[in-house]
């Protein structure tokens, strides 16, 4: 017995809702940006699990793409902490709400 | 084969629950890199296993090495030496070394079974991926090569530091405002 599309899907589905949970209630920014990463992973398995049921490699050609908006995605968000960090020496977002420029 | 495919998943999951609700960064950090290897065992399973490797090489090698590095970075103060003594127990790296060992155990498994035509619905080999990749996306590899610039441009102009305005009547920038 082979595993079908429903598992895969079932397993990518709770991992983008673990992340999503994360995202939701944790207010520290470092943990708000993994979040954001376990979430697109999550989306990448799925195009994994479909295009192994497909048998097709579009699948895998997505998850390349979402590998590097991934990548570029850290890159400028690790930036972004950095500066809230000097800025506020902290990363609460709780800290961030002001909006004074 | 399910066997291997439920433990892994559900590793994957519990790894990423323990990331979401720990507390300290660095301890949910390795956290994540043990569920993107339990998501690389996952994927391999499922008959992709280049970009098993992928996964491993680039998420869990080049991405989170950069989460670590900032993490790292912004910890520095006068409590960082307390902090690494309590960071660096047997305790705390106990839980993810022994995940590891079991999905090291179950990579093993599979590839002294040699059962690997076997179990997936189709092994896609890398060679059809890159086929795929430079003739019919070609446009979205470019487009890629594009986001990648961005991303390194605007990680560069984000990332340095402030800079003194010396100017002849408004010595600091506090004059302004």
């Amino acid at each position: 017995m082979n595993i079908g599309i429903e598992q895969g899907m079932l397993l990518a589905a709770l991992l983008f809702l673990t992340g999503l949970m994360g995202l939701l209630v944790r207010r520290d920014v470092i943990f708000m940006l993994i979040s954001v990463e376990i979430m697109l992973n999550a989306a990448g398995l799925a195009f994994i699990v479909a295009g192994s049921a497909w048998k097709q490699a579009d699948g895998q050609v997505m998850f390349l793409f979402i590998l590097t908006m991934a990548a570029t995605e850290v890159a400028v968000g690790l930036a972004l902490i950095i500066q809230l960090f000097m800025k506020l020496k902290s990363v609460d977002t709780n800290k961030a709400n002001t909006m004074k420029g | 084969m399910n066997t291997l495919f439920y433990i892994s998943s559900a590793f994957a999951v519990f790894a990423t629950l323990k990331v979401i609700t720990n507390k300290v960064a660095i301890h949910a950090l390795l956290y994540f890199i043990v569920s993107l290897l339990a998501i690389a065992v996952v994927l391999f399973i499922l008959g992709a296993p280049f970009i098993a490797a992928l996964e491993v090489i680039i998420y869990a090698g080049a991405i989170m090495v950069l989460f670590v590095f900032v993490v790292m970075m912004l910890n520095l103060g006068k409590e960082t030496k307390e902090n690494e003594t309590k960071m660096f127990n047997v305790k705390m790296f106990t839980g993810p070394a022994a995940i590891s060992l079991i999905l090291l155990a179950e990579i093993i498994y599979m590839l002294v079974h040699q059962s690997g035509a076997s179990f997936a619905l189709k092994i896609i080999a890398p060679a059809e991926v890159g086929r795929l990749l430079f003739t019919k996306y070609l446009l979205v590899v470019e487009l890629g090569a594009f986001l990648l610039m961005s991303g390194i441009v605007g990680a560069y102009h984000l990332g340095e530091k402030e800079k003194l305005i010396h100017h002849r009547f408004l010595k600091t920038g506090k004059d302004i405002a």
